[in-house]
């Protein structure tokens, strides 16, 4: 690890003020992969500011029909978190099998969306619940957030301040994992309710993904027989050492229909 | 049963410490003065070296020194020795060429040692080493032993990259057989490459003494005196009493602790060059780049048999990879601890193998737990099974029929080895018993209900453990003996300190070694200590490895102990003023026979060490010293049989049930054992499951190069295992133990094989059996499956 100033400011303004002040300068939230980053000399930030001093990003609240998640919230928090588990246990269970119990206490909502790692499993968990996203110069909506792989619609000196979920009907995740780093090989989120019918993928491809055919399908009959015969192609789909873009293809089915049978 | 005897499960000495933190490791230690070395690593599998300019990093802050080749090759350092030599067909040595610490003129994988930066703090020399400036020309590179004979030449004096073409058996005979069989199973497969990752990774602190003109190693060694041997020997040509070497707690080994490195050897160099110490810790991604890895074969294998399932002949045809270069023992695996093994636990009268083994771009290939004996089990318990299914015969009974008989030992094996004792039905009837064979259909029926696929594996394996009689490893090119030693000594006041050259990084040898010096001289638990580690310390040990520390050094430690008691009756009779001749030593008390009469041995002690009242002639103390060289290899053996539960919609693979039935011989302390056991099974299933080392066959980068896409198995990926134990004593080492440390390693690869198999209905699948390869394989299959 290079050397680096390191800030720990308490208010969003500060945060803004030690960016603009610093043009290699780095956000971290819970540091999951800048840190592992810094310390393989991949990233070598003149600063690090850490959001971890700013009280307002942390929590989660209710308001009217939304739970909301502040930026700062640990998977941790949120899979344990007993609003969460009553109004949308699909997004406590999604968090509790994010990466190992230190991961959990560590990683953020905010840091891992704000990343995007395309195997990651927040991504597809907003998109298939419909969230939206708060940063500190305006509303994002998740379809229009994740942009590509490691790419987002975030200005650079844009912060993400929580994530609003609607309250769903039912929800559900099903996540075959990496079986090294437990990532998401496939990761599918599929709800219905004041967000409509969705399904949303993880994984498979460079980018979380709807699949409007199976969302079509579960629209009149949300079942897992509903998405018998329907497959995404593997053409644009992830292709490594751990799953073939044709596996990972026909996961995507499997793993729907999984969603759809836990969902509650 | 005593609750810290043979026998007994002892709660381990060791967890206070380990299980409090309080271990002390290499890279918890600290040198007055330490300096922090870093390696430039070759990015480049093959290449040469044209200029490494290390001007700028000399020159940054806090940098001492900074090392290449050529200043190791201007200060006389060897290689590093391969320290067994393989003669080929033909009778020549095999080809072994040099293996520099600091690579000279060329790198020969990725992560190859091109040069070490020493500065004042890790980071600054972390952050020099990125300044070192390395012209390299870039060559082409092979990483897969298949291609190596046609790939671009890495040494001068290997042609062909071979680097010897070897056999064993007599190929006639074979043939013979071959051509007159009623069946010949035949099977091409892959030992995939592993990596073995022990929790610890490697460390090393060099330091010299200019006062004493000597130097002390801490290093995470196996065996602390046989690499003090090969670094003073071969590399740095030192004086061994010049040269102590310390293993403090190892955090695990399998193996990639056995050998010397280029690190330690770079550290203790440097560390008179610079006259301070130098340390070294491995990154966890220098360790998957750098520490020797396991296996990787590719094989050929021919199994004969007549109409009624005996086998009447074994040929295999192996191509093993050695990496780039020989690591200290890497000819000798594929070699005399694999090819010796074929024969197995059954009385196939002919075998013939030959092994090719070469040279590619790829991290170094040695010893990792098991040894070439896994690789042999895995190929043989396949072409068994396949040979079951295509001869349509139970797999059980087909290996019940081919199984050496209890009545037959000692047994000559074809390939060179005497098995001195076993029971292979015994064991195998065990777990038949315990894994509920006879219903297995019915949990077939069971799991199609579910929509899942149900199979089921065996494997009947045997190893060649407690390594070596040193006159027979020396016949067939071994460079050291391998025997072991012990001193048991008395304290004055009747505590005993046990020094062992068996090294313990796991295994619970302060325990084991503690139950049965009590046993044998009658002394409390608590008060042994088992000293290990520090060639300053203890008397000359060859290591921990190959399933050899009780059945070699335990043996040792017995010896030392029968000395113990044959000096203490003479004390003791002066004592009691009785013959010596007279004198029954038992539970730790010398007695007349026939009276009432006794001393206990800590009397006996005491008054050995204040020998004011004292036979004449008999030196004071009571401290003895012992060696022991085993007549012979032991031969552990057993069945596992494991269950699988397969979803062919995904390829997911659920172990449902695995039975472990080993023959250990004598055991101490069982639950030890079960320990060994289950990590050895945990290690197996991995191979067999999740671990492949990959190396990128155009670039030769290493793909996987962390935890991040190389898999190591998880609590969850395992079943809870049922042991059992049948028990045939060694015939020829005094505690009648036999070794369990590789069983696992050995017999799970190719249960699971074979329970995935059977369950997909395919004859065969290489390792590791991911979850895509079984979902091919089962959409493959749905055909046949929904018309069954």
């Amino acid at each position: 690890m290079h050397n680096f100033e390191y800030h720990r400011p308490s208010s969003l303004d500060e945060v803004a003020k030690l960016l603009s002040d610093s043009e290699e300068a780095k956000i971290v939230a819970g540091g999951m992969t800048l840190i592992p980053t810094m310390k393989q000399r991949l990233a070598a930030p003149s600063a690090v500011i850490d959001l971890g001093g700013i009280s307002e990003l942390k929590g989660v609240s209710e308001d009217g029909g939304n739970v909301v998640v502040g930026a700062m919230t640990t998977h941790g928090e949120v899979a344990g978190d007993s609003t969460v588990q009553s109004k949308i246990p699909a997004l406590a269970e999604a968090a509790k099998h994010i990466g190992d119990a230190q991961v959990r206490n560590r990683g953020t909502i905010g840091g891992s969306i704000a990343n995007n790692d395309p195997a990651a499993d927040y991504p597809a968990v907003l998109v298939g619940l419909g969230a939206s996203v708060k940063t500190n110069k305006r509303e994002i909506a998740a379809d229009d957030f994740f942009v590509d792989m490691f790419e987002t619609a975030l200005e650079d000196d844009e912060i993400v301040v929580s994530v609003s979920f609607p309250v769903p009907e039912k929800a559900g995740y099903a996540k075959f994992e990496n079986p090294a780093s437990r990532y998401a090989i496939v990761g599918v989120m599929v709800s219905q309710g004041p967000q409509g019918t969705r399904v949303a993928v993880t994984g498979a491809g460079p980018c979380a993904f709807r699949v409007k055919e199976m969302e079509q399908a579960l629209d009149g009959n949300f079942s897992a027989d509903a998405l018998d015969g329907i497959s995404v192609p593997a053409d644009d789909l992830n292709s490594d050492i751990h799953a073939s873009a044709e596996y990972r293809a026909h996961l995507v089915g499997v793993m729907a229909k999984r969603a759809v049978r836990a969902a509650s | 049963m005593p609750d810290t005897g043979i026998g007994a499960s002892t709660r381990r000495k060791e967890d206070q410490r380990f299980l409090t933190g309080k271990g002390r490791y290499t890279d918890d230690l600290n040198r007055p003065g330490q300096t922090y070395a870093v390696f430039v690593r070759s990015p480049h599998a093959h290449a040469g070296l044209k200029n490494v300019d290390t001007s700028a990093a000399e020159s940054a802050e806090g940098v001492v020194a900074v090392f290449t080749g050529k200043d190791m090759e201007d200060d006389g350092v060897g290689s590093l020795p391969c320290g067994w030599t393989v003669v080929d067909k033909e009778g020549n040595p095999h080809k072994g060429p040099p293996h520099f610490p600091l690579a000279r003129y060329k790198v020969r994988y990725v992560g190859d040692h091109v040069a070490v930066v020493i500065a004042e703090t890790l980071e600054q020399a972390r952050d020099a080493a990125e300044l070192v400036e390395v012209d390299y020309d870039e060559q082409p590179a092979n990483v897969e032993p298949a291609k190596a004979m046609d790939a671009p030449q890495l040494h001068d004096d290997a042609p062909n990259n071979l680097c010897y073409d070897w056999e064993l058996g007599d190929g006639g005979a074979v043939d013979e057989a071959i051509s007159k069989a009623h069946h010949v199973a035949k099977l091409d497969l892959v030992n995939n490459r592993l990596i073995p990752n022990a929790i610890e990774p490697r460390a090393a602190i060099g330091e010299y003494d200019e006062g004493t003109d000597s130097y002390t190693i801490y290093s995470t060694s196996q065996n602390p005196h046989l690499l003090r041997l090969i670094l003073c020997a071969f590399v740095l040509n030192l004086p061994e009493h010049k040269v102590r070497v310390i293993a403090p707690d190892v955090g695990g080994g399998f193996g990639s602790k056995i050998y010397a490195y280029a690190e330690e050897t770079v550290c203790t160099w440097a560390s008179k060059r610079i006259n301070r110490p130098v340390k070294w810790t491995a990154e966890r991604a220098e360790s998957f780049l750098a520490d020797a890895h396991g296996r990787d074969h590719v094989t050929h294998v021919e199994l004969a048999m007549d109409e009624d399932g005996n086998f009447t002949a074994l040929k295999v045809q192996t191509t093993a990879n050695m990496g780039a270069y020989l690591s200290n023992f890497a000819t000798c695996i594929p070699t005399y601890l694999y090819a010796t093994l074929l024969a197995g636990q059954y009385k196939t009268p002919v075998i013939y193998a030959n092994v090719k083994a070469v040279f590619t771009n790829t991290a170094p290939v040695d010893a990792y737990r098991g040894a070439g004996r896994p690789e042999a089990t895995f190929l043989l318990e396949r072409v068994v099974e396949v040979a079951a299914r295509e001869m349509d015969m139970d797999p059980a009974e087909l290996r019940r029929r081919n199984f050496i008989p209890p009545d037959a030992f000692p047994y000559d094996t074809p390939v060179a080895l005497t098995y001195d004792t076993g029971n292979y039905e015994a064991a195998l009837d065990e777990a038949l018993k315990m894994i509920d064979y006879q219903n297995f259909s019915e949990r077939k029926a069971e799991s199609e209900k579910r929509g899942k696929l149900r199979g089921i594996g065996f494997s009947a394996y045997i190893e060649a453990c407690g390594i070596a009689p040193s006159a027979v490893v020396g016949a067939l090119g071994a460079g050291v003996g391998l025997w072991e030693s012990a001193q048991v000594r008395f304290n004055a006041t009747g505590s005993v300190s046990v020094f062992t050259g068996s090294h313990s990084h796991g295994q619970g040898h302060e325990t084991t070694f503690a139950q049965l010096v009590s046993e044998t001289l009658g002394v409390p638990y608590e008060s042994i200590n088992i000293v290990h580690g520090d060639t300053g310390s203890i008397p000359m040990g060859m290591g921990t490895y190959g399933s050899r520390s009780l059945a070699v050094g335990g043996s040792a430690i017995q010896k030392a102990c029968d000395k113990v008691i044959d000096k203490g009756k003479k004390i003791a009779a002066h004592m009691l003023e009785a013959s010596v001749d007279d004198i029954e030593f038992d539970k730790g008390a010398f007695r007349v026979a026939g009276t009432d009469k006794e001393k206990s041995i800590a009397e006996v002690a005491f008054a050995a060490y204040v020998p004011h009242d004292y036979p004449e002639g008999v030196e004071p103390g009571l401290d003895e010293t012992a060696f022991y060289d085993p007549a012979n290899f032991t031969y552990p053996a057993g069945v596992h049989i494991c269950e699988v539960e397969i979803d062919p919609d995904t390829g997911e693979v659920e172990i449902a049930d695995w039975v472990a039935v080993d023959d250990f011989g004598r055991v101490i302390n069982p639950m030890i054992v079960e320990g060994q056991v289950h990590g050895g099974i945990a290690q197996g299933v991995g191979q067999a499951l999740l671990e492949h080392g990959i190396y990128d066959p155009e670039s030769g980068q290493l793909i996987t190069g962390s935890y991040m896409d190389y898999t190591m198995p998880r609590a969850d990926d395992l079943p809870s295992f049922k042991v059992g134990m049948t028990e045939t004593l060694c015939t020829h080492n005094p505690l009648g133990v036999k070794g369990c440390g590789e069983a696992g390693a050995i017999a799970a690869p190719p249960a699971v094989i074979n329970a995935i198999t059977d369950a997909l209905g395919v004859m065969h699948m290489d390792m590791p059996a991911t979850r895509e390869k079984i979902w091919r394989a089962a959409q493959q299959n749905r055909q046949p499956q929904a018309a069954e």
